[in-house]
Parts: C-alpha cells; sequence; structure tokens
C-alpha cells in the first residue's frame, strides 16, 4: 500500500488517538510533576451548633492569587514519584540500613502503600493470566465437542460470567460467599467450622479475588480460542489421525501450535486488563487484604475531600510504566514473529 | 382507623399552609439550584425551598449521593452550576479552602429572623454557612435482650465489655457490631473513639499531627478488643452491612449513625420484634473521661459565590422556606433538627443523650480530610494482628504527612 493511501485511510482514528490518548497522558505526566501551593493559613474564631473555637482555616482570597499566578501549582519535580505513598526512596534505604535480616525487609517494604499493592497487583496478574488462559483453552476444546444441538446453550451459559459488569458480578459473589450466604455457608458446612470466613483472612480474600477473576475472563479466553479452533486446517488433523495419533497428541501437535498466537494475543489483553484491578477490590470490600495501583488512584481522588492530583497522577504514570514492562516480553515475540515473516 | 383519620387532616393542614408559604416566601425573581446528599431530611427540605417556585422564580435541585465529588467542580466555574450547596461539617471544608462560598452575615440579617445563633457557622468571623440538622454515631440497644440478662445500659467501653462476655456466655457469639470497614468507615470509629480520650488530633494552631502517643495507642486497643465480640467479617460491615445483622438478632449492641436510628424502630421494618425492641443512647466513654466516644456532626447550607447576588438572595430566601419551622412540624422525626422548636423523637434519643454527655464536634479543618483518609488506608493491619499500634500509628502518620506535604499544608 501506498504511505499516501495509508495515511488517507489512518488520520482519522490518528487523530482520535492523539487527542484521546496521548494528550489526556502528557496532561496527566505534567500534573504528575506538580503539587498544590503552600497553604497560606489564618486563625480565628469558629463557631457552629457545638460552641466556638479558636481554629485555623484557609485564606481562600490569598490562595486565588497564588492560584492565578500559577495555575498549575508548585513545581515538585519527581518528588512525588519518590515520596513515602509512591516509589518511598527515603524509606527503602533506611529499611536496608536498619533491617537486621531479608525476612524483616521483605515485611517492612510489603508494610509501604505502593509496594503493598504492586504485590497483589502482580499477584494477580500472573496467577489469574495463565489460569484464564488454560481455562478458557480446555471449555472451548469441550464446546467443540459438543453435539451441535446442544452447542448454543452452552456456549451462552459460559459467556454468562463475561456478560455480567465486573462491580455487580463481585457483589453477587461478595453476597454468595457471605457467611449466611450460599457458598460460605456451604464451605462452613464442609468443613464442619462455623467461624470459617472467606472475607476475614488476607489469604483466602486474595484467592477470592483469584477466583473471580478467572471466572470472569475465562469466557474471553473461550470465545477467542472457540473461534480459533473453527479454522484449525482439517486435512492436517486427518493426517494426523491417519498416523495413529490419539485425541491428546492431536491437541498437543496440532490444536496448541496453530493456536499459540491466540494465546500470545490473549496474555497480552489479560495483562493488561489484570493489572489494572479494581472492580472486584471495591465489589468484595477486599481493601483491608488487598489493594492494586488503581485502588490507589481511586484513593487519592475519591476518598478524601480534596482530590491529590498530582498523587493520583503519579501512581497513574507508574502503572502505565507496569503495563509497559509487562507487556515488553510479548511484544518483541510478536515483532520478532513480525519480522520473519516479512 | 381514627388515628389515621386524624393524622390526614394534620398532613392536608400542612399543606394548606404549605400552600401559603408559596405565596410568602417573598422572592421576586431569580433562580435556586440546589445540590445536596440524598436521603429522606434533605428530601424534605429541598422540598419545601421548592414550594418558592412560580414564575419568575426557578427552583431545581440534584440530590446525590455523589454531591461530595461535583460540589468543587460545579462552584467553581462563573456563574456557578449550582447555588446552593447542602453541606455537612466535613463537606464545607473543601468549598471553604477554595473560597467557593460567600459570607451570608447581610442575608441572615436581612431574612434570616428564624434562625438561632447555633445554627450559624461561623469560620474566621464570617458565617459561612447555616446548620439545620445534627447527626452522631451512637449506641443502638436490645431492650428486651439486655433486661433479659440483668445488663444495664452500658455507658462506658468497659461495661460494654462486661455486657458482650455475659451476652457471649448466654449464647449470642457476636453481640457488638460497629462500621469498621476500612477506609472512610473505620476511621470514623477512631476519630469517634479519640475524641472520646479529649485529646486533638493536631498541634494547636499547625497541621502537626498529634495522635502517635498514648491516646492513640489507647484508641487503637480499644478498637482491637472490639473485635472479640464482632463478626469475623468486621472488614466488611459499614451501616447498609450492619443493618441485616441487627434485624436477624445477632448483634445486641451496636454503634451506629444517629441517621439511621429512624429505620431500625420504623413501622415497616422486616424484623417488627427487633425493631420494637431496639432502643439508643450515646456512645460508651472511654476509660473513666466521662465524654461520649462520637463525633457531633451538622448539617447545613451555603450559598455559591460565583453567581449574582439576586440569585444569592432568591436562594438564601428559598432554603429559609426549606428549613422552616412548617417544614419540621411535617417531618419531625426525620432528622435531629437544630431548628427552633424542636421536639425530640424517640429515633433522635441517641444523639441528642450524646450532645447532652458532652460529646464533642468532628473538626473543621482544612487538614482534617486527609488525616482521614490517612487513618482509613492503615488500620486493618493492626486490627488483623499483622502489626504493632506503634507501627499503625506510624504508617498513619507517614501517610498523612505525605498527603498534607502535596496539598500544601505542611513544609
Amino acid at each position: 500500500m501506498p504511505h499516501k493511501t495509508f495515511l488517507a485511510f489512518i488520520w482519522p482514528s490518528l487523530l482520535a488517538m492523539i487527542l484521546f490518548i496521548a494528550l489526556p497522558i502528557i496532561s496527566v505526566a505534567y500534573q504528575s510533576l506538580y503539587v498544590e501551593h503552600e497553604q497560606i493559613l489564618v486563625v480565628g474564631e469558629s463557631c457552629g451548633p457545638f460552641g466556638c473555637t479558636q481554629e485555623v482555616s484557609v485564606d481562600a482570597e490569598a490562595m486565588s492569587q497564588l492560584r492565578a499566578d500559577q495555575p498549575a501549582g508548585r513545581f515538585n519535580g519527581f518528588g512525588t514519584y519518590s515520596n513515602a505513598s509512591h516509589l518511598a526512596t527515603d524509606e527503602i534505604s533506611e529499611i536496608f540500613a536498619t533491617s537486621e535480616n531479608f525476612s524483616e525487609i521483605r515485611t517492612r517494604i510489603m508494610n509501604l502503600p505502593f509496594y503493598k499493592a504492586l504485590a497483589f497487583t502482580l499477584a494477580y496478574t500472573f496467577v489469574v493470566t495463565p489460569l484464564v488462559i488454560i481455562l478458557g483453552f480446555i471449555i472451548a476444546v469441550v464446546v467443540n465437542s459438543v453435539p451441535s444441538l446442544l452447542k448454543g446453550p452452552v456456549i451462552f451459559f459460559s459467556l454468562i460470567p463475561m456478560l455480567v459488569t465486573p462491580l455487580v458480578g463481585s457483589l453477587v459473589l461478595f453476597w454468595m460467599i457471605d457467611s449466611r450466604g450460599i457458598i460460605g455457608a456451604g464451605l462452613q458446612a464442609l468443613f464442619g467450622d462455623p467461624t470459617l470466613s472467606l472475607k476475614a483472612s488476607p489469604t483466602l480474600t486474595w484467592i477470592t479475588l483469584f477466583v473471580y477473576g478467572v471466572w470472569h475472563s475465562a469466557p474471553f479466553a473461550f470465545v477467542v480460542f472457540y473461534a480459533g479452533l473453527q479454522t484449525v486446517p482439517k486435512d492436517t488433523m486427518e493426517s494426523a489421525m491417519v498416523d495413529g495419533a490419539s485425541r491428546w497428541e492431536r491437541i498437543r501437535f496440532v490444536t496448541i501450535p496453530y493456536l499459540m498466537p491466540l494465546a500470545t494475543f490473549i496474555a497480552l489483553m489479560q495483562l493488561m486488563d489484570n493489572f489494572r484491578v479494581f472492580e472486584p477490590i471495591i465489589g468484595f470490600s477486599a481493601a483491608a487484604s488487598a489493594t492494586s495501583l488503581s485502588y490507589l488512584i481511586y484513593n487519592d481522588l475519591r476518598a478524601a475531600e480534596s482530590p491529590l492530583f498530582g498523587s493520583a497522577a503519579a501512581t497513574s504514570m507508574l502503572t502505565i510504566l507496569g503495563v509497559i514492562i509487562l507487556l515488553l516480553p510479548v511484544l518483541r515475540r510478536n515483532w520478532r514473529e513480525f519480522n520473519r515473516k516479512t | 382507623m381514627n388515628f389515621h383519620f386524624k393524622s390526614a387532616t394534620a398532613a392536608s393542614a400542612l399543606i394548606v399552609a404549605g400552600g401559603m408559604a408559596f405565596a410568602d416566601c417573598g422572592i421576586e425573581s431569580g433562580s435556586v439550584r440546589i445540590l445536596s446528599n440524598d436521603f429522606e431530611a434533605l428530601h424534605a427540605v429541598a422540598d419545601w425551598a421548592e414550594k418558592c417556585a412560580s414564575d419568575t422564580v426557578e427552583v431545581t435541585r440534584n440530590q446525590t449521593e455523589e454531591h461530595k465529588n461535583i460540589q468543587v467542580p460545579a462552584l467553581s466555574i462563573d456563574p456557578a452550576t449550582y447555588t446552593v450547596a447542602i453541606v455537612a461539617t466535613n463537606s464545607l471544608v473543601p468549598l471553604l479552602n477554595d473560597g467557593l462560598v460567600r459570607p451570608l452575615d447581610d442575608l441572615v440579617a436581612k431574612h434570616g429572623g428564624q434562625l438561632t445563633n447555633s445554627q450559624k457557622i461561623i469560620v474566621d468571623g464570617k458565617i459561612m454557612a447555616i446548620a439545620f440538622m445534627a447527626n452522631s454515631q451512637h449506641l443502638f440497644y436490645r431492650e428486651d435482650v439486655l433486661a433479659e440478662h440483668g445488663i444495664e445500659v452500658p455507658t462506658t467501653f468497659d461495661e460494654v465489655f462486661a455486657a458482650a462476655d455475659t451476652l457471649q456466655a448466654a449464647g449470642y457469639a457476636t453481640p457488638l457490631s460497629s462500621n469498621f470497614m476500612p477506609g472512610w468507615n473505620i476511621a470514623a470509629e477512631f476519630v469517634n473513639t479519640y475524641l472520646g480520650t479529649g485529646a486533638d488530633f493536631f498541634k494547636p494552631g499547625s497541621a502537626e499531627l498529634d495522635i502517635n502517643n498514648e491516646n492513640g495507642i489507647a484508641v487503637l486497643e480499644n478498637m482491637k478488643r472490639m473485635l472479640d465480640y464482632m463478626s469475623p467479617d468486621w472488614a466488611t460491615f459499614d451501616s447498609n452491612a450492619q443493618k441485616p445483622v441487627w434485624e436477624a438478632g445477632e448483634s445486641v449492641l451496636s454503634l451506629s449513625w444517629g441517621s439511621r436510628a429512624g429505620a431500625y424502630i420504623a413501622d415497616d421494618s422486616p424484623a417488627p420484634e427487633v425493631a420494637a425492641s431496639t432502643a439508643f443512647a450515646a456512645s460508651p466513654a472511654l476509660g473513666d473521661n466521662n465524654i461520649p466516644t462520637a463525633a457531633l456532626w451538622w448539617d447545613g447550607f451555603a450559598i455559591a459565590k460565583n453567581i449574582s447576588d439576586e440569585d444569592a438572595e432568591a436562594s438564601f430566601i428559598a432554603m429559609m422556606n426549606g428549613i422552616s419551622p412548617e417544614m419540621m412540624a411535617e417531618n419531625a422525626s426525620a432528622a435531629v433538627w437544630l431548628i427552633e422548636g424542636y421536639e425530640p423523637t424517640k429515633a433522635a434519643s441517641g444523639v441528642i443523650d450524646g450532645l447532652g454527655k458532652g460529646a464533642r464536634p468532628y473538626p473543621m479543618l482544612p487538614y482534617m480530610g486527609m488525616l482521614h483518609t490517612a487513618l482509613g488506608d492503615n488500620l486493618s493491619e493492626y486490627l488483623q494482628g499483622k502489626e504493632s499500634a506503634e507501627q499503625a500509628l506510624a504508617d498513619v502518620t507517614a501517610a498523612y504527612t505525605t498527603a498534607a506535604t502535596e496539598a500544601g499544608f505542611l513544609k
């Protein structure tokens, strides 16, 4: 295709990408370098229904002058990135200097909010992604061998977890695993332990979130693999059968190599999605035991009365960086394959 | 039947009175646009403000739980999207910090004859908001169960724990419940209990935190002790999750919001026996401080700065109708009203008891919200037994210091 024709086709989407993806990211990056102006405080008498006291308040007039002069705030460079709520560089070097052994170092680092969130985010990503691919593949192979009369209903029911809004899905499961819910009460009866609660222990909360993640995303992998299965070349399959390959050998040596590019695609999508895990933490009220990077951003923007834009922006940039690092091996592999073909 | 007839007459009499107020608002023209939270008492206030609408006066409202998140951007533009922001102790602060609401002294002098002095929220000498209702957490208890086991209504935490021991021995595995969900709720519990120590959160006149001391540790230890008597699912309990547990009869003593009390004893409660025997008292005191461990909150309204003086006046007059004694007469049990002539109902008894016993207000400081967030994020590990109280307080201090530095309150 001549470059000119290519450009004619691509420019609308290129424009949209610049407007809605590149510019917002640049503005977030810019914001992450700034913090609020120093507040000018005054002390005066404050009264309310419950009495009067001498209280501190912000001198709003003086502040609005400051804001008009420098709307972005006070330049802070990479100060927000290195503070205790993010990479915590000072705290980490202090931990290394004063800790006695490795386990103390680990415990103390895992107590820092960013690393605590990163640990869960990575665990979620690396547990859920492979399980989704494996489970999706198994469902696809099974559904593919179901008699065609049943195929429609089976496919529909397999897709339901993906059709449900993540927040709603996690809320439904949240009430089912409640100690009065069907799953929670069932598990208590099964293990004969009336105090067993999936919501109480951090380990069980992590496992619950992983199970939810697999439940929610497996249908996506299933649909992709199922579509791929329809295009597995019949003649290769038949020659494998003629050569006496068993059903397992056919899957192992024909189907899997043929579907490998699809697995790469699913891995790419799932790594990105799972690294941004957020809804189940809200839905399962799991913040006591599990926080993710996206949850930190949400917390900065929504929990306080006055949002911390700089802090949220810094976490966002670190998340983007994390996604890039995660995807690099997969992208490099794709790039090499592309080069081999051309 | 007779009673129904009477209340119907009373209601229609009030509707007529309301209809007369329609003519009496005395607004020539202007636009009143109300932004508020979404619960029963505020519906009543907005309904009555809306009665001022006429051919020349427009009254609109947006009642949403998201009000806290949209108020700052909505009032920052000129003209502001809303002329009236209905706020609480904490949500007025961001509006004050950014200078988005106007002093009301002249409007109060001109149209605020019905207001009592305690309704005026004065910041740095100027009236910045008008309060109309109060709220706080307090003790909910089951009269029948306490009487059955010969337990007096507890007034201190020591008595609460003694009562809970008795109840556990009598077969109530989880007699106590409270809003311990990480985030806003658990932070509110810490704030409530800490106020009961009589100490302040910050060093006087500065944004420097002052909770990393024996008071903070006493509060945390008290909270951890409560867990012995609470459901293992405590980390998922907010006031929505607590109510069904109460109705199921699993808990006997509960610390929850006054604004929820009405729903606990409502006639249409799904558990009528429980509702009938539910009663309220002030939050228990910590140690021998004799201060109820509950922060007092007010709800009120402020008027936007970035609007015309005409709209501001119209808005103030409409809100005076919204919080008029006539409105209160029609909605007496919907809230603990701060309006002149208020007679407390049963649902208000917990808040009133706390007020009488000297509960302290939630601090209206510009950096209190940041402390609240830092508390919400850093207490659950201590409560789960994963770290010490000292470490939890150190984590809170670190998180608060980082946020307050970024927001420009600390250097």
